[in-house]
């Protein structure tokens, strides 16, 4: 695959002595959805945090489009606004509003005008059907209504890709699903998405892949029904059994 | 006879109370009240001392306050920002000067700013309010900046990175996402501080003072020894009351306005 959007070569990551990522590569195909899955510790969601620099690699290469964003002369800043990403502890902002939340980066990265801003941020708060929601603010809203509009800001910025880590871990169980209709939607509508996820429904039936990562580095992969129905190593197996039997 | 725990408590808090009475009421039989008025609360002294106190003294007092926050709360953030920096020689500066005007007395670095730095360099600070402000603002600055640093660290991580998420560079995210949501945090003691600059003010006696720039404890101190008798500080007491007390109600105000957004 040359076409790769993302494209993650021989990727480390130590934090100390701690080795987290022991030299991944991994390649995301436009428009393709991949759910990373895997106990915890196993690196996931430090790989995710990679792929954008909120954490620097300690050595190898990430490609978005084609360019390797390790570059130190690269501008994160300007590929960071191609790619979205969705939180575990959503971070919307609290001092602002939820159109406030929406619109800041626009203006001041996109430098929209105002209108235009609003514009968009009403579109993408239809999108995840919280348009009656513009002028409350954050703390007034429930689990699956914050991270709805955390996915909608990072929609504002029309990104090429989303990262989403692990973003129904801190919500109560009955608010799970209105974020995974959400998400599903949007992969639909032919989002590239890389999904750290615990929700192994949500890997079989929206992602076109399943990576499987384990002590810092993947596994097994492969389509959903492949690694989620008949896993070939040891280790799938027996994580697959642990997260079954809860 | 064993006591249970309720009554116990109840019979420790009579004795409380019946002790603060008692204390109380020794205090109002014991004291001289009249050469206690006469010294402290002489009703035409303390009449002489109005409108002066407020529409002169007052107001310089005031004047000072709102120049030296201002600089104070400027180079705090600067400092604050510097002390979190990776560049290194940055917070090196910046632990210097924290270190040095919060461990040297206001007084002394009022009198280098006064007179030490025109000696030196030839250079005055312009203005009535200037040198005063300036010394006071970099006492205070050291003390904000400490502040300030605890607001940011304590503005959550995630929030920075959402930010950065977006696009925004790390200035951006600081002036536009972690700085507003540190200062709301450091509401309370920020208004610690503000009172004590606001008595600090005092201090700039040391400078000398003329009829323009003399603030509240210094007009009420050359009333003292004026009259002889201390009714002008119990007067000077009572405007700076006047000051704080309505001004902590006002942040009160706006904690619990902010508290929503949260």
């Amino acid at each position: 695959m040359t076409d790769a959007i993302i494209r993650l070569i021989d990727l480390h990551k130590s934090f100390g002595d701690l080795e987290v990522l022991t030299g991944v590569d991994l390649d995301v195909a436009p428009g393709e959805v991949v759910s990373i899955i895997g106990p915890s510790g196993s690196g996931k969601s430090t790989l995710l945090r990679c792929v954008n620099r909120l954490e620097e690699p300690t050595r190898g290469r990430i490609e978005i489009d084609g360019a390797d964003i390790t570059d130190p002369d690269c501008d994160i800043d300007m590929v960071r606004t191609h790619i979205g990403m969705v939180f575990q502890q959503f971070n919307l902002f609290p001092h602002l509003t939820v159109m406030g939340n929406l619109t800041i980066a626009q203006r001041k990265v996109l430098r929209r005008s105002k209108d235009e801003a609003s514009d968009v941020a009403r579109r993408m708060l239809d999108r995840v059907g919280l348009v009656d929601k513009t002028d409350e603010f954050p703390a007034r809203l429930s689990g699956g209504q914050k991270q709805r509009v955390a996915i909608a800001r990072a929609l504002c910025m029309e990104p090429d890709m989303m990262l989403f880590d692990e973003c129904t871990s801190a919500l109560d169980p009955e608010l799970v699903g209105e974020v995974l209709d959400v998400m599903r939607t949007l992969a639909e509508d032919g989002m590239t998405m890389l999904v750290v996820t615990h929700e192994m429904g949500f890997a079989r039936r929206v992602s076109d892949r399943v990576v499987f990562m384990d002590g810092g580095n993947i596994v097994e992969q492969g389509p959903p029904d492949t690694v989620l129905g008949d896993p070939q190593h040891a280790r799938t197996q027996q994580f697959l059994r642990m997260v079954e039997e809860r | 006879m064993a006591l249970t725990k309720r009554q116990r408590a109840r019979l420790v808090r009579f004795g409380v109370y019946g002790l603060t009475i008692a204390f109380l009421a020794f205090i109002a039989v014991k004291a001289d009240w009249p050469a206690l008025r006469k010294a402290f609360f002489d009703p035409e002294v303390f009449a002489d001392q109005f409108p002066d106190i407020v529409i002169r003294a007052a107001r310089n007092t005031l004047i000072i306050t709102a120049l030296a926050f201002a600089i104070a709360l400027a180079l705090g953030l600067v400092l604050a920002l510097m002390r979190l920096s990776s560049i290194r020689p940055y917070r090196w500066f910046a632990g210097i000067w924290i270190e040095l005007f919060r461990g040297i007395p206001a007084l002394i670095t009022i009198i280098a700013v006064g007179f030490a730095v025109p000696i030196a360099l030839d250079f005055r600070v312009p203005g009535r309010y200037g040198a005063g402000s300036v010394a006071i603002g970099i006492v205070y600055s050291a003390y904000l900046a400490e502040t300030i640093r605890a607001g940011i660290e304590a503005v959550p991580r995630g929030q920075a990175e959402a930010a950065r998420s977006l696009g925004m560079s790390q200035g951006r995210a600081t002036v536009s996402i972690v700085i507003p949501q540190a200062f709301r945090i450091i509401i309370p003691p920020l208004t610690n501080e503000f009172i004590a600059l606001i008595k600090d003010t005092s201090l700039l006696f040391v400078l000398g003072t003329t009829a323009d720039t003399i603030e509240i404890t210094k007009f009420a101190r050359d009333n003292v020894n004026k009259t002889f008798n201390i009714t002008p500080l119990v007067a000077a007491a009572l405007v700076y009351l006047a000051i704080t007390i309505p001004m902590t109600r006002l942040v009160a105000v706006m904690e619990r306005r902010a508290a929503k957004a949260r």
